[in-house]
């Protein structure tokens, strides 16, 4: 084994990562729970959280840009740091999202509660799934557990497309209730781009592990199997 | 223009050493080929073998086929006469110290009889510009020794020396190991350049200039080629875990 300290360097920012991930991780939990028991003390944890992991992506872009110029990684180490750094860009937008439902807590605090026709919850549990399992996936380097990710997305997406028909129609029928409907319409919104979020981490991770570039697998693809196509690269 | 190298069971000893073993390998024409590979793992005695470079050793053996063109080097040619089509530039810059600048370019032509005085002084010009080295020294030409230049200008001048002699093939040991960055991006300029006129093979230990001037790259381990892709391949997604573990540091 030569170059020792360019391996320390790449745990290191594996390290790194995986608290960023961390932190994300828990926002987004945290964000979910005080949807639930609608807690603003949650709210202020999350927020204090996106704080740490705003200063945390601007310390690993400048780790991996250090050693993109000091050490000039290549093949595998090159996958790797290219992927840290847009997981990296990924999870600061986990975190933003999780801000981001924080805040319609907050508002609909100030709001009378309402039964609405959207399981927020269970939207809300499928998406930290995502985030978990991509996760997961690169502590492992475990492309399989990859691609288990991407296929996870549909059914978030259609959550998301099923709450906002839903939830039109409470604006247009019940409008004394259109406020709350909008703020469970942004949070679905937020959930559904977590788990694009999470869709992007596993993707990285694959180029990673395998080399192979299956982004865009829909339109560039037609729609043909991702699986097969990254077979096919990689043969 | 440059032509394809076929490179058929060759095997190379020196002594009892058995440096080279059953490399089978085609090299595009007009394209720049890297050879990368540990210390010692065969890459430089194999350029030898393109030029039959290799057999001037006492001690050296070779077998299998090596065919530049249409000929077998081993069989339809004499050692001297392959070397007129395959030039090979050094890793040190090797120019013939007492010589004027004009006449390291014109040694090979008038080794091989030409004498037309006008030719000589239209290749000299030819070589100097074909090797980005004419602008510095063409008012110096018989005036300044080829020691006379720096490093970079001397590896310059080596390959116009190649050039001149008019070669399908440019062999380059390890050109720009020992000239600074500068001179470094020169020649890797001056690759770039010749390869739409010449096949080049370069030995390189530098993984990056492999990766700049290379469309194909071989990887060397204990005197076999473990791997030979396009040079995206092999620095990007190599398929083999030890051409993987060479450029990526874990070994070597």
């Amino acid at each position: 084994m030569t170059r020792i300290r360019f391996q320390q360097s790449l745990e290191d920012l594996k390290e790194q990562l995986l608290v960023m991930a961390g932190l994300a991780e828990q926002a987004i939990q945290r964000a979910i729970e005080a949807y639930r028991v609608r807690d603003l003390s949650i709210c202020d944890l999350v927020t204090r959280s996106e704080t740490a992991i705003n200063r945390l992506e601007r310390d690993i872009d400048q780790a991996a840009l250090d050693l993109l110029a000091m050490e000039q990684p290549m093949a595998g180490d090159l996958r790797f740091i290219l992927s840290v750094i847009k997981i990296n860009a990924d999870l600061e937008r986990v975190g933003d999202s999780a801000k981001a439902i924080s805040d319609r807590v907050r508002n609909m605090e100030q709001m009378a509660a309402a039964d609405l026709p959207v399981d927020i919850p269970k939207m809300a549990a499928l998406s930290a799934e995502m985030v978990r399992k991509c996760l997961q996936s690169f502590i492992e380097a475990n492309a399989e557990m990859a691609r288990s990710v991407l296929a996870m997305d549909d059914a978030v997406d259609a959550m998301n497309k099923a709450a906002y028909k839903a939830l039109t129609k409470v604006m247009e029928e019940q409008s004394h209730l259109a406020p709350q409907a909008l703020n469970a319409l942004m949070i679905s919104r937020a959930l559904e781009r977590v788990a694009d979020h999470a869709t992007n981490i596993a993707e990285d991770v694959i180029f990673w592990v395998q080399g192979a570039d299956v982004r865009h697998h829909k339109s560039v693809t037609g729609g043909r199997d991702p699986n097969a196509l990254a077979e096919k690269s990689s043969s | 223009m440059g032509v394809g190298i076929e490179v058929s069971n060759l095997n190379a000893w020196y002594g009892t050493n058995h440096t080279l073993q059953d490399i089978n390998l085609n090299i595009p024409a007009n394209h720049a080929t890297a050879l990368i590979g540990p210390s010692g793992c065969g890459k430089s005695t194999f350029v030898r073998c393109l030029n039959r470079m290799h057999e001037t050793n006492p001690i050296a053996r070779v077998t299998g086929t090596v065919r530049i063109g249409d000929l077998d080097i081993y069989k339809d040619i004499k050692p001297v006469a392959i070397r007129r089509r395959v030039g090979m530039v050094f890793q040190r810059p090797n120019p013939f110290p007492t010589m004027s600048i004009y006449d390291n370019v014109a040694a090979g032509l008038k080794l091989n009889g030409y004498s037309n005085r006008h030719a000589l002084d239209e290749i000299v010009e030819r070589s100097l510009k074909n090797s980005a080295l004419w602008d510095e020294v063409k008012d110096d030409l018989k005036k300044k020794s080829g020691a006379s230049l720096s490093g970079g200008q001397q590896q310059r001048l080596c390959i116009a020396r190649a050039l001149a002699v008019d070669p399908e093939v440019l062999l380059m040991d390890e050109p720009a190991s020992a000239l600074d960055p500068v001179s470094t991006s020169k020649i890797e300029d001056l690759i770039f350049q010749l390869k739409s006129q010449y096949t080049i093979v370069i030995v390189t230990h530098n993984m990056q200039q492999a990766a700049r001037v290379a469309e194909k790259t071989g990887f060397f381990l204990n005197g076999r080629m473990v791997e030979f892709d396009s040079t995206h391949k092999i620095f990007t997604n190599p398929s083999d875990k030890r051409t993987e573990d060479y450029i990526t540091g874990r070994f070597g």
